[in-house]
């Protein structure tokens, strides 16, 4: 049972917001990185995925331009509370880009620029609901929200949204990223509030 | 520290025991929580507050104290409109309560085992966790050295100014006004934190220090660059930026 906050009122409700358990509204776009911004040059950029047997496939600045893009409306949630409802987004499918790689592997391991890194399920970088994103609102992604390119998996929690993105390691079993080994959930749901190893 | 996943996943019930004031927008609120299994510098609370009505908010706070058993003190700054900080720095009285649940957080944060000479550089109310850091070291009698460059607007919006007045043996602190200076006429005009006061005031990359910078988004991303410009490893740059909650 809830403890009462005496004097407590909070914002007006609106029982239409399509928001998360524990999550508010935020308008602003917050920015939240363990690091300095690392700088990416998109002559050198490049995004490797090496499957489970150490087979590599690459494709460079100009390969991801030329794969055919989407543009998805999404809902982002920060695991530091807030929400973001309706941003307008324009990347590559990551069921496009794996689309021809052969692999057994479960788990997927996300690394950047910068030395982050995330895990998370194969099956949800497949499903069409995770990018290769590129451009925000309709510009190009700002290096402090992950440009050049980031990942966008908007149905798990923002961390998992790795930015700065350089490539997806697939693993057999599922190996921890930055975040995950320091106490994160292992798969991040916001709907079920999957914040903390043990949620 | 590590606590055991249940424990630091449980919500607890928070007391206000008391709530001191620190500038004409922040105070500090020193919470009882019994059972409270202690922190680190730098790591953070969630704070549920729930009204009558059954409606409840969540937001994530730093911990600003790191030494009293079962104690916790938040430093909570007003911003515009905030939902939870207005309750907190405004509304909230001594024997209230909240819940909150924790601590949060491995990364931003100090471990007194750690021997690196350590640089702080805060902005505004970025200063909390940075603060923490500062009484783990004094709780834990550490001598390893650390410099803190603060940068408030002016001279009245100094969080802990008592406290940091008073620094302990092996902490240097160094004040950065963005608007107005103190009286006493000091050669730095107000401006921006810059890489002049990093050098002036920080440490050389060749020592290797680590470096907490905790502040707001713009500030966090301008320090952050003059770090790694200056040769520091971005690596041994740890950020937290804040934004109105």
């Amino acid at each position: 049972m809830a403890v009462v906050s005496r004097g407590f009122r909070g914002r007006p409700r609106n029982p239409d917001q399509k928001v998360p358990p524990g999550q508010y509204l935020t308008e602003d776009f917050p920015v939240l990185s363990a690091g300095p911004t690392p700088r990416v040059d998109r002559a050198r950029w490049e995004f490797v995925v090496t499957t489970e047997t150490g087979e590599k496939h690459r494709w460079s600045w100009r390969d991801l331009m030329a794969l055919p893009a989407e543009q998805p409306t999404v809902d982002l949630h920060c695991v530091t509370k807030w929400s973001k409802l309706g941003t307008r987004w324009r990347g590559v499918s990551l069921a496009v880009l794996l689309a021809d790689v052969p692999t057994a592997a479960d788990y997927a391991l996300v690394r950047c620029y910068g030395g982050y890194s995330t895990n998370l399920p194969l099956a949800d970088l497949l499903d069409g609901r995770a990018w290769i994103a590129y451009q925000y609102d309709g510009r190009d992604l700002a290096p402090e929200h992950g440009g050049p390119a980031r990942l966008l998996v908007p149905h798990l929690y923002l961390w998992k949204s790795a930015k700065w993105v350089r490539g997806i390691e697939l693993r057999v079993r599922e190996e921890q990223g930055f975040w995950e080994r320091i106490g994160y959930h292992d798969y991040g749901d916001p709907w079920r509030e999957q914040r903390y190893q043990g949620d | 520290m590590s606590t055991p996943v249940a424990e630091r996943l449980r919500w607890r019930v928070a007391r206000l025991l008391a709530a001191r004031p620190e500038t004409a927008a922040a105070r500090t609120l020193v919470l009882e929580v019994p059972g409270w299994p202690g922190h680190l510098g730098g790591q953070h609370v969630d704070v549920r507050l729930t009204a009558e009505d059954g409606y409840s908010t969540q937001r994530s706070y730093s911990l600003a104290d790191a030494t009293e058993p079962g104690r916790v003190e938040l430093t909570v700054q007003r911003v515009e409109d905030g939902e939870v900080s207005s309750y907190l720095a405004d509304v909230m009285e001594a024997g209230d309560r909240l819940e909150l649940r924790g601590p949060v957080g491995g990364w931003f944060v100090w471990r007194p085992e750690d021997t690196a000479p350590v640089l702080l550089v805060a902005g505004g109310s970025g200063i909390v966790p940075l603060r923490a850091m500062l009484r783990t070291r004094r709780a834990a009698g550490s001598r390893v050295p650390f410099r803190l460059i603060y940068s408030v607007r002016t001279p009245e919006d100094v969080i802990y100014a008592d406290e940091l007045r008073g620094a302990d043996p092996g902490v240097e602190v160094t004040l950065v006004h963005t608007r107005r200076t103190p009286d006493r006429g000091l050669a730095r005009p107000p401006s921006r934190i810059g890489v002049r006061d990093l050098v002036e005031a920080g440490w050389p990359p060749e020592l290797a220090p680590t470096c907490y910078v905790c502040g707001p988004t713009g500030f966090v991303e301008a320090v952050a660059d003059q770090l790694v410009l200056l040769g520091h490893e971005p690596e041994r740059i740890r950020t937290e930026r804040f934004g109105p909650s």
